[in-house]
């Protein structure tokens, strides 16, 4: 399966190419070449996927496969840098997953950023973002996954900072990028701390089970946790930094200053789910070696749910409420993880954070796409601006309903079977943590249709042209993913991905899934009952708890937390001593010797005249000096 | 009487001191040329007058000195083109006018 490396090859390529020479050519021209190689590509990880999951089963799990493999840096008999393309059954969905988003959003772009400034810069991007997260997904040891890991960020960088004209990107695209650079300095730490003590980088050596690995640590102990647990809770930092976790989310509303479909890809579907690939690459090892640490990954992930949903519930920035959906989203994959064992029925959990990782990339790549060929015709975020859309935007409006549905979790749309199982784990791990589930589940039933009826129903606003359909190129996509979020439910995933790689039948628990059906349709009947025609019980709600509402519209103050700790803490106490510092003792001592070397020339700056009748003389008066001085001795 | 080496070189002496003399107090670029020839002719007769007494059966002074001559000419030729040309720019070609380049 040499051919794999193609998958990597022809995104890195269509990227140098774009980039070095998409000003020469026509930008539809450098569009149809981006959106014709990421065909390829998909094709190609399809036809991975299709040999890799018929291969026959050794001792029934589907093996791993590393068909390229070299070393790229050596320093030492043990410790050296392989890159190479890892193959098993996650990295597989993964290619899967990022392939068919991506191409989606090449061909949504083809009509969404039809015109702009910078067409063919926009495909080179994104060609360097699906190369990047692909390399990050096949990586086979750590260590070129922290490579891949900073090459989506800064991927992630350059397409939300592509308005470069306006302040608000850019400054948001510091901000994404600042934040999460944060984030990995704990992700490297956490390398650098494991491969010490283990003595390699490679993932199939770290989850082998073989425990004699980590017995370089034992007995390595530091504040009482053992220092593997603080190695994985170092490289969970990082994970949590990428996927936007509680309290390092804060970049992630932000970078929907981005082009709408860029959202789609990078802060819906693939690169905010790293940190969950991640977690799930390492799983075995958090099982054995950190179960404490896995199950505070769960209460991490719990809180950023919760805390997202509440947000999300008065947002009226319609790529905000999604962009907080999409944390909640997360923070239920990582749920599912924490509450997770190892094997069989006990690893539920893990097998649905993949499922649902898998389903929610297609949905909520879905929701953003529809949102973006409403902003495209609005030309606004708010939602005050939009309503009554159902008549104008046919298509969008039904891909955009079904979205919906399987978000919420309601049958047969694919949210409904991986959410299903998360809360089955939820249950099982503790009751009261499955009602807090359902309860968040219920949340994103309301906010979610809030939305939809904010959108396309109420009282339509006044808009200065009829709004119109997006073009063929913008629906088509959106006719896929809705298909596939249809369909997606129904694929025996326990077959292809599980905790142990044993096949594991996915049987609803029919309690479970009944309450969240219902809590579900409760949540819908009262978001529909509130927005679907004028109704003034939000309004009452609103002022009845006004503060409540006020916080929870700025995100609870966390962006003004953090900009109190760094403006008046940081900046104040830390950086202006050092400030002080730097200007008057560093430059200071440099400005003293400049200053003394300047008064000692303006001194002798007298003996270099240029009048070389003078040097003659001063010539002449030395040689009779040493003449004399040899006569006399 | 007989003229002896000695005479040849107070000769020498003289010009040569007449030379750096002129060469450090003239302020026209023409006597410092002068001044110049002054201390080469003075190097030029220590040449022949040591060949001369000294080693009288070999010629090396000799064409020592004639090379001296033959390229003290052609310095003397460029100098003065190049004073020339300063009296083109500066119509002056006093020493103490000389500072362009020091700006």
């Amino acid at each position: 399966m040499e051919y794999t490396i193609l998958i990597l090859l022809l995104p890195m390529l269509t990227f140098v190419g774009l980039g070095l020479f998409g000003m020469k050519l026509r930008p539809n021209t450098a569009s149809y070449i981006g959106s014709l190689s990421l065909a390829i590509t998909t094709l190609l990880a399809y036809t991975t996927a299709g040999f890799y999951f018929t291969m026959p089963r050794i001792d029934g799990i589907f093996a791993r496969q590393l068909p390229v493999h070299f070393e790229w840096l050596h320093f030492t008999e043990t410790l050296h840098i392989d890159l190479g393309i890892l193959l098993d059954p996650i990295s597989v969905m993964m290619l899967v997953v990022i392939t068919t988003v991506s191409l989606m959003v090449h061909i949504y772009s083809l009509g969404y950023m039809k015109g702009e400034r910078g067409f063919q810069r926009y495909y080179a991007f994104l060609s360097l973002f699906t190369f990047s997260m692909l390399g990050l997904v096949v990586a086979p040891n750590i260590f070129q996954m922290y490579i891949f890991w900073e090459l989506v960020g800064v991927s992630s960088y350059l397409l939300i900072g592509f308005y470069y004209t306006k302040p608000a990107a850019i400054a948001a695209s510091k901000k994404a990028f600042i934040v999460t650079r944060f984030a990995d300095l704990g992700f490297l730490l956490g390398i650098l701390l494991l491969s010490y003590f283990t003595q390699t980088f490679d993932f199939e050596a770290l989850t082998s089970g073989n425990s004699a690995i980590f017995a370089g640590a034992a007995g390595v102990t530091f504040l009482g946790g053992s220092v593997i647990s603080w190695a994985l809770v170092l490289i969970f930092i990082g994970g949590a930094g990428k996927s936007a976790m509680f309290p390092l989310h804060i970049w992630l509303p932000d970078a929907m200053e981005g082009p709408t479909p860029v959202s789609a890809l990078i802060h819906a579907a693939t690169m905010v789910v790293a940190g969950v690939y991640l977690v799930a690459r390492l799983f075995p090892v958090y099982v054995s070696a950190a179960p404490d640490v896995l199950i505070g990954i769960g209460y991490v992930g719990a809180f950023t749910s919760l805390y997202a949903a509440v947000v999300a519930c008065v947002q009226t920035d319609i790529k905000r409420v999604l962009a907080f959906s999409t944390i909640s989203q997360i923070g239920f994959m990582m749920v599912a993880l924490g509450v997770s064992g190892m094997g069989g029925h006990q690893g539920l959990g893990y097998m649905a954070s993949m499922f649902h990782l898998f389903t929610h990339a297609m949905f909520k790549a879905l929701l953003f796409l529809c949102a973006g060929a409403i902003i495209h015709t609005i030309g606004s975020n708010e939602m005050s601006h939009m309503g009554g859309l159902r008549k104008y935007m046919p298509y969008t409006h039904i891909t955009f309903l079904i979205a919906c549905l399987a978000i919420s979790g309601i049958p047969p749309f694919s949210g409904f079977f991986s959410k299903d199982e998360i809360l089955t784990a939820a249950f099982e791990f503790h009751p009261n943590f499955g009602i807090l589930m359902s309860f968040i589940a219920g949340l994103t039933a309301f906010y979610m249709f809030r939305l939809y009826y904010n959108i396309f129903w109420g009282t339509p606003a006044t808009h200065e042209h009829t709004p119109h359909e997006a073009p063929k190129s913008m629906t088509i996509p959106l006719m896929i993913l809705a298909g596939i979020t249809v369909l997606a439910g129904f694929i025996p995933f326990g077959h292809f991905v599980s905790s142990d790689g044993l096949v594991y039948n996915i049987h609803l628990n029919w309690g479970v899934a009944t309450a969240s059906i219902v809590i579900a349709l409760i949540a819908i009947g009262v978001a529909a009952f509130f927005y679907k025609s004028r109704c003034d019980i939000p309004d009452r709600l609103m002022h009845m708890y006004p503060q409540f509402h006020k916080a929870a519209y700025h995100r609870f103050y966390i962006d003004e937390f953090y900009l109190f700790i760094t403006k008046r803490i940081i900046f104040n106490c830390v950086s202006r001593p050092i400030a002080w510092f730097d200007r008057h003792i560093i430059d200071g001592a440099l400005n003293g010797m400049a200053y003394v070397s300047q008064r000692i020339s303006y001194a002798i700056r007298g003996f270099q005249s240029g009048q070389i009748q003078q040097y003659a003389f001063v010539f002449l008066l030395g040689t009779l000096l040493i003449v004399l001085l040899v006569v006399l001795i | 009487m007989e003229i002896t080496m000695e005479y040849y070189l107070v000769i020498s002496t003289i010009m040569f001191f007449a030379g750096i003399y002129g060469f450090i107090t003239r302020r026209n670029l023409l006597a410092v040329l002068i001044s110049i020839e002054l201390i080469l002719n003075s190097v030029d007769i220590n040449f022949v007058a040591f060949n001369r007494f000294l080693y009288p059966d070999q010629m090396e002074g000799f064409f020592f000195t004639l090379f001296a001559i033959g390229i003290s000419a052609c310095e003397t030729a460029v100098a003065i083109a190049i004073i020339i040309n300063i009296y083109r720019n500066i119509r002056n070609i006093q020493v103490k006018n000389l500072n362009k380049l020091k700006d």
